[in-house]
């Protein structure tokens, strides 16, 4: 089951045509890695999947529903209202800096939406924020303030905070860059605990080791096209030169 | 006068300087973040309007606009306006201390990074819970030490109703000096400003205590 479909997606700011006709599709269990230089619309793509910024033609499908299509005016609409609530209730966001809420504990963080936007139970929620936390390691911080951990603490509780919301496809945008070697392995041995799970997931990353070992399928982006799209053996292996040039400076180095 | 006489008189004077203080405050800051919002409009014509507003109210004297707004009634209409003067000083002193919470609301809002809006919108808040719940704390807590400034000087700022022959503490210390030529009463005016003001800033540094939990 195809749990996300993007279809010639294009997006521009002002002139610059960050995003130029990708399609692309995630599966269900699937774990799909994004990988290219800075400035190759990776980011965008993901900002563009999660309704964080708008396409100017294309269309975002999820589970089947069509949360953004192009009319044929040539005009895109978005899903509004309900329906967009309920697209938008599949899909979570690790975001590079954590944007974890300074004014929450750790537990509020986590458990807030769930609570006052999903209207769950609250004991429901406190169960499963606490068994997040302890996944995550994290047990002992739950009465923390964010300003009190450190950066690979932050973004677990970050991923926690997005998991509590039960979502089918988690995006992670440059989850590690804004931390140092020994907290990035930290987030790394989350996410491949998650790829155990059979969490679906999108990872844009600069970790290349990493997304060869964990992902099922790569995509190397340059100036905002897709240049292969195909499994970690066949990219690392590939007669692409351009992948090679990309790929070749992260072993030389 | 015995200085006890002068003092009741006095105090009773700071009562009614405290009644613009707290009427003031309590009006011009839902006002001033009201008035922020429509600064931050994306409609041009309300922002225009705000945007004017302010201006004015920044750039004309405060003393100046309670004569307008005590007066202009009378001017304009023929209203009688015996009654209108206080209402007419807390109307005078919202409206102006609303143009300057205003811009302080705005600059603390415009501070706040995207993330916090981004986030919220990837956990599904809607508009108002995450302006309520996540935005608006936060800005609070940015905005506290300029909010204490203008607190403070809105408490000086009182003794101006004076210009409305209204008898708050300074009005009565200036009548007292000219008709007994003595100094005392100016001595005790400013010890009553000093210690409220006192009072108001040990009150607000409470607050930015209570929120220093956080950064």
């Amino acid at each position: 089951m195809k749990i996300l479909e993007m279809n010639h997606i294009r997006k521009s700011f002002g002139s610059l045509d960050v995003i130029k006709d990708i399609s692309l599709s995630v599966s269900e269990g699937e774990i799909l890695s994004i990988i290219g230089p800075s400035g190759s619309g990776k980011s965008t793509i993901l900002r563009c999947a999660t309704m964080l910024e708008t396409i100017d033609s294309g269309e975002i499908i999820y589970l089947g529903e069509k949360a953004a299509f192009t009319s044929d005016g040539g005009n895109v609409v978005y899903a509004k209202g309900e329906k967009a609530k309920k697209i938008n209730s599949n899909f979570g966001l690790v975001f590079q800096n954590f944007n974890l809420f300074p004014h929450y504990s750790v537990l509020k963080n986590i458990m807030d939406a769930p609570i006052h936007v999903q209207k769950r139970d609250k004991a429901e929620v406190l169960e499963t924020s606490r068994a997040l936390l302890k996944k995550m390691g994290l047990s002992d911080k739950e009465n923390y303030y964010p300003c009190q951990l450190s950066g690979g603490q932050q973004q677990r509780v970050s991923i926690a905070r997005a998991l509590c919301m039960k979502p089918k496809i988690l995006f992670f945008d440059e989850p590690t860059s804004a931390l140092d070697p020994e907290l990035t392995l930290e987030i790394l041995k989350v996410i491949r605990d998650l790829a155990k799970e059979h969490m679906t997931m999108v990872i844009v990353t600069h970790e290349m080791t990493f997304a060869k070992e964990v992902s099922n399928r790569i995509i190397f982006m340059e100036k905002g096209v897709i240049v292969e799209e195909t499994t970690p053996d066949k990219l690392f292996n590939s007669d692409n030169e351009r992948t090679r040039e990309f790929l070749g400076k992260y072993y030389n180095s | 006068m015995s200085f006890s006489v002068m003092l009741e008189q006095l105090s009773s004077g700071m009562l009614k300087s405290m009644g613009i203080f707290f009427w003031t405050v309590a009006l011009s800051l839902p006002l001033g973040l009201f008035v922020s919002f429509g600064r931050m409009s994306k409609n041009p014509v309300i922002k225009n309007i705000v945007k004017f507003y302010i201006s004015v109210m920044r750039g004309t004297p405060l003393m100046l606009q309670l004569m307008v707004v005590y007066y202009g009634p009378y001017y304009l209409f023929g209203m009688n306006i015996k009654s209108f003067r206080f209402p007419a000083i807390i109307i005078g002193f919202a409206i102006n201390y609303a143009a300057y919470f205003a811009e302080i609301f705005r600059s603390g809002i415009e501070s706040m990074p995207v993330g916090q809006y981004e986030a919220a919108q990837m956990l599904g808040y809607s508009k108002s819970q995450t302006f309520i719940k996540i935005i608006f704390p936060q800005v609070i807590k940015r905005i506290l030490p300029s909010i204490t400034n203008e607190v403070i000087t809105l408490v000086k700022d009182t003794s101006l109703a004076f210009s409305l022959a209204y008898m708050e503490m300074f009005t009565i210390a200036k009548q007292i000096v000219a008709r007994e030529s003595v100094f005392t009463p100016f001595i005790v005016a400013g010890i009553f400003y000093y210690v409220f003001n006192y009072i108001v800033a040990a009150f607000m540094e409470f607050i930015e205590k209570k929120m220093s939990y956080y950064r």
